[in-house]
């Protein structure tokens, strides 16, 4: 068709429009189905890293700048554990979630890794069952373990952390995220502000002896 | 022109990624699995069949010099709804393939094929072309992604063949997708002339 200024203008703004108005047509009826997939998965998530529970509350907050969502399950009247879900930017490619388990005693149940990017057959290992990262920290309290600077830490940075095969990166990552779902964790449970995972200050003060400990154990 | 030869044109005379070496970007980024080049590849055809119908429908309405603003539009228009639909009725699948949703609007081989296909032909004649094509590049990545995951990490379609401790890590990383591209670009088309 041979174009003037007026068929160009009115041709483009008849398909903008009509694009633009299917596309609200469809995010209307989606919308609804897309926020209950979400909260089922995140349930999904719940139930993987928690022991049987009733109900959960949650409770959002802020670490590093980072939004953290801490769930707490209750079974009857007593808790039934605290599942975080924490982030980490520190990922080979990006962003990784992952959503911790604890039991009101401070046990990690199990880890579920709800986002992550990383190199195929590298560092998505650390979504498989029985992964090393998962293996060095499960049914383990977290404060037991020997830690740098107050913090979680894989063998190559002088923690105990199992780490991936040449994923040291993606270790890293997983061990970021879960040292940022310990201090929500911590902080839920004791009642005060979270500490920065970065400085680690506060914690580094309450759980030195230990570090040390482990320091000559080696 | 013959149906069937629309189609078979798409994966082999025509086949994207092998001989247009159209959408590289994808093809190079996506396949570093099997199952993560198939998914992309069957992405990429539910967009391209419905935005060849479409442009095929709409080609004698759009000025000449408006037509590649208007099939952008109509493309993407097309992408957004796909990833709003399989995110709220099949959000399994969207987990898995939801990264590379957003990517098909810049992939070459739709504007390619509005362009060189769509906008000359039948709307059913447009529709087989985005079948064939699709088949094609689906077929072109699954085959990357497969060798790419069985040399770099030891499996197929995730499924541990336990060489896994034997395999050079360098195929599921970027220099192993140019290797394995390059040499499975020479076999196709020494294969293909005969």
């Amino acid at each position: 068709m041979k174009s003037t200024l007026v068929n160009m203008t009115a041709v483009l703004f008849g398909i903008t429009l009509v694009a633009s108005a299917g596309v609200g047509v469809v995010n209307m009826i989606t919308e609804e189905p897309i926020a209950l997939a979400k909260e089922a998965a995140t349930k999904e998530a719940l139930t993987q890293v928690l022991p049987p529970f009733d109900a959960t509350q949650s409770e959002e907050m802020t670490i590093d700048e980072l939004p953290i969502t801490v769930y707490t399950a209750t079974k009857g009247d007593a808790v039934a554990g605290y599942a975080v879900q924490t982030m980490t930017k520190q990922g080979f490619n990006g962003v990784v979630r992952l959503m911790v388990g604890f039991t009101p005693e401070g046990e990690v149940v199990n880890v579920n890794v709800l986002e992550q990017s990383e190199t195929p057959g590298l560092g998505t290992k650390m979504a498989d069952e029985g992964n090393p990262l998962l293996g060095s920290i499960q049914g383990q309290k977290l404060d037991a373990k020997k830690l740098v600077d107050g913090k979680l830490a894989v063998k190559k940075d002088g923690g105990d952390v199992d780490a991936l095969t040449a994923a040291t990166i993606s270790s890293r990552a997983y061990v970021d995220a879960v040292n940022r779902a310990w201090m929500a964790y911590k902080s839920v449970t004791t009642g005060t502000e979270p500490t920065d995972v970065a400085s680690g200050a506060s914690a580094a003060q309450t759980n030195e002896p230990k570090a040390q400990k482990g320091g000559t154990n080696e | 022109m013959n149906k069937l030869r629309i189609i078979l044109s798409g994966i082999i005379k025509n086949n994207p990624t092998f001989v247009l070496v159209l959408g590289m970007c994808p093809t190079l980024g996506t396949t570093t699995s099997a199952e993560n080049g198939m998914g992309m590849g069957l992405a990429t055809t539910a967009v391209l069949i419905m935005s060849n119908l479409v442009i095929s429908l709409i080609k004698n309405l759009i000025p000449d010099k408006v037509r590649i603003p208007a099939f952008i539009v109509v493309i993407a228009s097309f992408v957004t709804v796909i990833q709003m639909l399989m995110q709220a009725f099949v959000p399994a699948l969207y987990a898995s393939l939801g990264v590379f949703i957003p990517l098909i609007v810049v992939n070459c081989i739709i504007l390619g094929r509005a362009e060189a296909f769509a906008s000359k032909n039948s709307p059913f004649d447009s529709m087989l072309d985005g079948v064939g094509i699709g088949l094609g590049f689906t077929l072109s990545l699954t085959v990357i992604g497969s060798v790419r995951e069985i040399l770099g990490s030891g499996a197929i379609f995730g499924v541990n063949l336990g060489i896994a401790d034997y395999t050079p890590l360098i195929f599921v990383l970027a220099p192993g997708a140019f290797l394995v591209l390059g040499y499975l670009m020479v076999l196709f088309n020494k294969l293909a002339k005969k």
